[in-house]
């Protein structure tokens, strides 16, 4: 029997710094809530809002796969590993951390607020060799599809990460239907909704509101509105 | 009363940024090293709350390490830190010290 949590957009840790205006979908910085801490090996969903031309400084990570979706404006990335670069929206960025790297991020551009997905997995191997990435994502292949944009398989489209995870992004016409059935047994389904209203599994879901499901093998998704736009993320519910 | 917490990792950067954050909460006093010889000394001389293990110590390395540090001090808690910065960290010894 299917197991689900509803967590409502009002419901996220909230921090705003002026230039940074951050929603936290789990504890996160100050933000500490017991019951928000993890959905499987999901740790991390913040929905960033960042001024023109501001951002993060150089600072650390280590083990943890670090993914990265603009939603509007772009993204300048800088790392220890020599990569420099901008991500758009429309484009999608992984990092592995593993023994450890430093990055900045910033807001590309001066006058356009940036909004970003920022979401963080625990892997499933400690201490790997960080790594980078970025992908342009063909948008028009998830009018009414759940594109996949993220796996555990390098030969995959789109961008691999360490962890038997997928992700998918779909954008729906009003009142169009179809279930997406989970890629690996044990896995769970965390959906998020970037724009719009969609029922999944029955449960009315609007702008930024997600729900967990688990103990299933498949779920039930319609949109209930014509701009709605849905990142589903395939995890393993176990802990490594 | 401040909680002890002494970090290890291999990083050094990592292990610079991690004193910093520990020890700007004044609840908390964040004894940071690279070495697991440098962490046995501190085990040796001051009583530690709770241990949080960093990048880059293997499973066989942190295997005996964990085995030394509860040979020293049996009650620590001992547990991974994640992400190597200031985002998971306080939700990590806000549920490690419970």
């Amino acid at each position: 029997m299917s197991q689900f949590i509803l967590h409502k957009e009002n419901t996220r840790g909230h921090a705003n710094h002026g230039w940074l205006n951050a929603h936290h979908s789990f504890s996160f910085a100050n933000y500490y809530n017991p019951d928000r801490m993890h959905f499987g090996v999901l740790r991390v969903l913040n929905d960033d809002l960042i001024d023109g031309g501001m951002g993060f400084g150089a600072h650390p990570h280590d083990n943890m796969e670090i993914i990265t979706i603009p939603l509007a404006g772009a993204i300048a990335h800088k790392d220890s590993m020599g990569n420099s670069a901008v991500i758009n929206a429309g484009e999608i960025q992984v990092m592995s951390a593993g023994t450890g790297v430093s990055h900045s991020e910033f807001n590309a551009l001066e006058d356009v607020q940036l909004n970003l997905l920022q979401i963080w997995l625990f892997p499933n191997k400690k201490n790997v060799s960080p790594r980078y990435d970025q992908k342009a994502l063909n948008v028009d292949a998830r009018h009414n599809n759940f594109q996949q944009i993220l796996s555990p398989n390098a030969e995959d489209d789109n961008v691999w990460i360490h962890q038997d995870a997928w992700f998918s992004l779909g954008k729906f016409d009003e009142g169009f239907e179809t279930a997406y059935k989970i890629k690996k047994a044990g896995n769970g389904i965390y959906a998020f909704v970037i724009s719009g209203e969609v029922t999944i599994n029955g449960q009315t879901l609007s702008k930024r509101d997600a729900i967990g499901i688990w103990d299933t093998e498949s779920i039930n998704f319609k949109a209930i509105s014509s701009d709605a736009e849905v990142l589903l993320m395939d995890v393993p519910m176990e802990l490594n | 009363m401040q909680t002890t917490i002494l970090y290890i990792g291999r990083d050094t950067e990592i292990t610079i940024v991690m004193n910093r954050l520990l020890n700007a909460r004044p609840e908390w006093k964040g004894i940071c090293v690279c070495s697991d010889a440098e962490a046995i000394s501190i085990l040796e001389t001051q009583k530690v709350d709770l241990v949080l293990l960093g990048n880059g110590i293997d499973s066989n390395a942190e295997e005996i390490l964990k085995k030394n540090i509860l040979s020293i001090q049996p009650k620590v808690k001992i547990i991974q830190h994640y992400g190597g910065g200031s985002g998971l960290l306080y939700g990590e010894i806000m549920t490690a010290l419970g």
